[in-house]
């Protein structure tokens, strides 16, 4: 394998103002009086695997949510300031941490730069203040406003915002709306992502598949929800966003780092509850019990990861704080590779696919690759092979073929 | 024990109104078992008549009672199936008995299935005694009850054991009035054997086990026997008699008594019930009366899932059907479903049980096709064949006419809803033939019906528009008939034969219809148009389109928890797996079972 690899480093903060109506992610709302042992607990995790990731260097550090920015800002230099000495972290780190607008101060914003934090992504999801009411977000529009301007006074030059599309009773032209207000502010980078009603959430409950037909008709069709993805790739790319991958569009040059690494498959490290990890070919797992997590002996953890990369097959480890350990073999890491790298415009890069397994794609999936391209939802070139813009509508069908 | 001190008896019941829990607190209550011993329902053995509440096998147990003249009685109480598919083994079970005891219900009065068995009851000379369970519920009425038993049915009721057999109120006068009100048998030890089999069961060890009721002669080890219908003969391995959930060995059965015939005997079609068991060597001049043969009412189509359990499948019917003599089945094959078998079963319980127990007890996972009747269909060359498969119609021109099977039903409902109630048989082409009042709120509804109209899911219906307050008996009546046509489904543009079926003229368009919209529904949105359409004899005469996929697409990014990606990927694969390939369409196995349910409300 390569040398001197690149790592990517993610760090869950589990913690919210309060939970929105369609939110199925790990996060507890309230609790700040465990902020401070959970960071501590944070700091142990990082600690301990420092060995393990050695030499590898970071060049891209990702503290998402729940909602990051409700913590003490001392609290997040403590973690940052842990991850720099810990880690061999690059120059040109990418350093974004997720915010909720109505968390945000000018003093919290200069304590992240301070800290090293370069990014900032802002969950605004809605424009419209009925919408994000409906969605139980915090913050209104205007809230949304004021921190943006203070987070460009606080020098923040890489600034993320986050909508969702296909909100309930939103009509096309209300999404439109959304799109013109976030394009003029120029953030240099857009996620949009479609809103799925996920099992558990309240919204489940109004609009999932066991909820009244009346109410679910608020839901748009799959065929107004594909005219609202249309309209958003247009719109942006006419604002001067490229798409380069399903959900996410940036101005030249502000592709996200951190997401480009989880579908070409770089190794990254996840820390604190419920993070997901990939090291060498093994995918592990924190739990997401906050008890087991703020007690958990991670020395004892890092030794079985280790143990793991070379021994199989595994066993099941209650007494740990990790939930799964999964040594992938080499056909479940190609899979990865095939359905991972379809998320990206760009496509599945044929001389990476082949400097990992000494195949190309078409040797190991040419049946599948073939039936694609014959249905027009893959297409290829020299380098990449890619889903087409129709492959986009079907990625789950087209990459279900790859597991 | 002379036979003085015998009584053959069984319970006739309703559906429901304590029948198998009367039988348990007969067997706590003579001693053989203690309550510790005692499963829940002794009599009821297998996992699905304990979940369903009925009874599917009868079982037989024999008891020993001190009764209070200070003397011991043999009680051999002889448990009877429940349901209308068992009719026949109910009657056989009936002919080894000399009395029957009718619980009925002391809120809910007389039922349809009560008349029916009691008349079978009274049809083979039993004495009757009535007994009314359920007396400690609050709508208990046992005094109405007791009326209405002698209005309708005309036994005498006064005076009769009010019971709960829950409860184990009342026991004693039951066991007591066994002991007087039924006769003892009176058969002739001496004479040559004459035997009924009344059930039959398959063990793996001691071959088949024949349930026999003795009314002459003397079976033992070594005795030559022959089934007078059958023909079958084999020399006895082995008698004995039943205690509760186990076989006991004795040395010899004699007139009137009940017991088992052991006599590697490897086929339980070789001891049919009905039949008559003698000795070869000194067999008895005529046979039992009323043995029949056992004839498959509903016929459908069984596949497995997965098309590699073919074999499995087999192994598994093979192994049901040493133990149930009713099951028919011979392979056959459908271009939709590939290798599977076509079966035949005494009704639709009868059908759904074995489904289900292959499903339970031999883990296969089923595709079933719409359940039909037989129909005899006359060509025009004057040949007439039978037909389980609509697959194997004869081109309609070939055809002159065709013959439906019609049975007799009854129909008890209250007042309130003979309205709906007559509608539905309407609706299902029945023929109007009488309604009577049996008291001043309940009527007693006859219809002619055809078989096919409720063999889908009329016993649903029933309940539905009557809230529950009507129950259903009937018996097959005969062929008639009827203006039929083979309904074929077309999945983009190809028929799908495991789909076809025959259906009365008049309803054509409006099961045509019915089933495209409910197929609409089942299959998942290709990446085209996927056009169903029904059709009679190539003309198309409903269509409904299952619109081309638009998106399916969910691109969250979990924080880099991609194992979870990959689950919903999975999950996404599997249920294609799951999915039959018909042309270039993918159908879910759920479509071919629930296009059976058309009339549920959706």
């Amino acid at each position: 394998m390569k040398t001197n690899k690149e790592l990517e480093i993610y760090i869950h903060i589990p913690f919210c103002v309060r939970k929105c109506n369609y939110c199925d992610f790990l996060s507890f709302p309230g609790c700040e009086d465990i902020h401070g042992e959970y960071v501590r607990a944070l700091i142990r995790e990082v600690k301990a695997y420092a060995g393990l990731y050695g030499n590898r260097e970071v060049s891209s550090v990702f503290i998402g949510g729940g909602t990051p920015s409700i913590l003490d800002p001392a609290l997040t230099t403590d973690i940052s300031e842990t991850v720099f000495t810990s880690f061999n972290v690059a120059g040109d780190v990418e350093f974004t941490i997720e915010s909720n607008p109505g968390t945000l101060s000018d003093k919290k914003l200069l304590s992240y730069r301070t800290a090293g934090i370069n990014r900032i992504s802002m969950g605004l999801q809605s424009a419209d203040n009925d919408m994000l009411r409906k969605l139980g977000r915090i913050h209104t529009y205007e809230e949304f406003l004021d921190n943006y301007d203070k987070a460009r006074k606080a020098g923040f030059e890489n600034i993320n915002i986050d909508l969702i599309s296909g909100l309930p009773g939103e009509s096309k032209d209300g999404f439109e709306k959304t799109l013109r207000k976030v394009t003029g502010l120029r953030p240099e980078h857009i996620s949009s992502y479609g809103l799925i009603i996920e099992p558990g959430t309240p919204f489940f409950d109004i609009y999932g598949e066991e909820a009244e037909a009346e109410e679910r008709k608020s839901l748009p069709s799959d065929e107004e929800e594909r005219a609202i993805y249309y309209m958003t790739r247009d719109i942006l790319k006419d604002a001067g966003y490229h798409q380069y991958e399903i959900s996410n569009y940036a101005l030249k040059g502000y592709e996200c780092r951190h997401n480009k690494g989880y579908w070409t498959r770089k190794e990254y490290a996840g820390f604190g509850l419920g993070a997901s990890s990939m090291y060498e070919e093994l995918r592990y797992k924190n739990t997401p019990d906050i008890g087991e997590y703020l007690n958990a002996d991670f020395d004892k953890n890092v030794q079985t990861v280790m143990a793991d990369v070379s021994s199989e097959p595994f066993e099941e480890r209650d007494e740990l704080a990790l939930k799964e350990i999964k040594k992938l073999s080499k056909e479940e890491s190609m899979s990865e590779m095939m359905f991972l790298g379809l998320r990206l415009n760009d496509g599945v890069c044929k001389q990476m696919f082949y400097d990992a397994y000494g195949m190309l794609p078409k040797d190991v999936y040419g049946k599948e690759i073939a039936k694609f391209k014959a249905e027009e939802l893959l297409d290829e070139n020299d380098k990449y092979v890619y889903l087409t813009k129709k492959g986009m509508d079907l990625a789950n069908y087209v990459m279900s073929a790859f597991v | 024990m002379d036979q003085q001190h015998i009584r053959n008896f069984c319970i006739v019941a309703h559906i429901d109104h304590g029948k198998s829990t009367l039988a348990d607190r007969i067997i706590e209550k003579t001693g053989l078992l203690t309550q510790r011993e005692m499963q829940e329902q002794v009599l009821d053995n297998m996992d699905l008549e304990r979940e369903r509440g009925i009874t599917i096998k009868a079982q037989t147990v024999r008891t020993i009672y001190k009764a209070k003249n200070g003397e011991e009685y043999i009680f051999n109480l002889i448990d009877t199936p429940g349901h209308v598919d068992f009719n026949y083994e109910v009657s056989r079970a009936l002919a080894a008995c000399d009395g029957a005891i009718l619980i009925v219900d002391a809120a809910q009065g007389i039922e349809a299935q009560t008349l029916a068995n009691v008349y079978l009851a009274l049809d083979h000379d039993l004495e009757v005694f009535p007994v009314i369970n359920k007396i400690d519920l609050p709508s208990a009425e046992p005094q109405r009850v007791i009326e209405e038993i002698e209005d309708v049915i005309g036994i005498e009721a006064e005076g009769c054991p009010l019971i709960s057999a829950k409860n184990g109120i009342g026991i004693e006068d039951v066991l007591e009035a066994v002991v007087e009100k039924f006769p003892a048998p009176k058969g002739d030890s001496a004479a040559p054997l004459k035997a009924l089999i009344f059930d039959s069961l398959y063990d793996p060890y001691k071959g088949v086990i024949v349930f026999v009721r003795i009314f002459d002669g003397t079976v033992k080890k070594g005795t030559p026997i022959k089934m007078m219908a059958t023909g079958a003969t084999a020399d006895v391995v082995e008698v004995g008699y039943f205690g509760a959930g186990q076989f006991i060995p004795c040395d010899e059965l004699s007139a009137g008594m009940v017991g088992y015939i052991t006599a590697s005997i490897k086929n339980v079609k070789d001891t049919a019930v009905g039949d008559t068991v003698t000795n070869r060597e000194n067999p008895c001049e005529n046979a039992l009366p009323g043995y029949k043969k056992v004839l498959s009412m509903v016929y459908c189509g069984l596949y497995p899932a997965d098309g590699a359990k073919y074999p499995d499948l087999r192994d598994a019917l093979e192994k049901l059907q040493l133990n149930d003599a009713s099951l028919f089945y011979e392979p056959e094959t459908s271009v939709a479903l590939g290798f599977g078998f076509r079966c035949g079963f005494l009704g639709l319980l009868h059908l759904e049980v074995i489904q289900e127990r292959l499903e339970r007890e031999y883990n296969l996972d089923l595709v079933t096709t719409a359940p039909g009747v037989i129909y005899k269909v006359y060509k025009t060359n004057g040949e007439m064949i039978e037909l389980t498969n609509p697959s194997n119609l004869p081109d309609p021109s070939e055809i002159d006419h065709m013959e439906e099977p019609v049975v007799k039903a009854e129909i008890m409902v209250t007042k309130d809803f003979i309205g709906p109630i007559m509608e539905l048989c309407q609706e299902r082409r029945g023929v109007y033939i009488s309604m009577e009042y049996i008291e001043a709120n309940r009527a007693l509804l006859k219809y002619d019906m055809p078989l096919n109209e409720i063999i889908y899911d009329f016993f649903d219906a029933l309940k539905s528009r009557s809230k529950g307050y009507a129950s259903f008996d009937y018996e097959l009546k005969g062929y008639e008939r009827s203006k039929l046509v083979k309904l074929d489904i077309l999945i983009n543009h190809e028929e799908v034969d495991a789909l076809s079926f025959i259906v009365f003229e008049g309803n054509a368009y409006e099961r045509g219809r019915k089933m495209c919209e409910r197929l609409k529904e089942e299959i998942p949105r290709h990446l085209f148009e996927v056009p169903i359409q029904a059709a009679i004899g190539g003309k198309i005469i409903a269509r409904e389109t299952v619109k081309a996929l638009r998106k399916d697409v969910l691109a969250k990014c979990y924080g880099g928890d991609i194992t979870r990606k990959k689950k919903l990927l999975e999950k996404q694969k599997e249920g294609k797996k799951r999915m039959r390939q018909i042309g270039t369409v993918e159908v879910p196995q759920a479509a071919f079972m629930s296009v059976l349910k058309l009339d549920e409300d959706k």
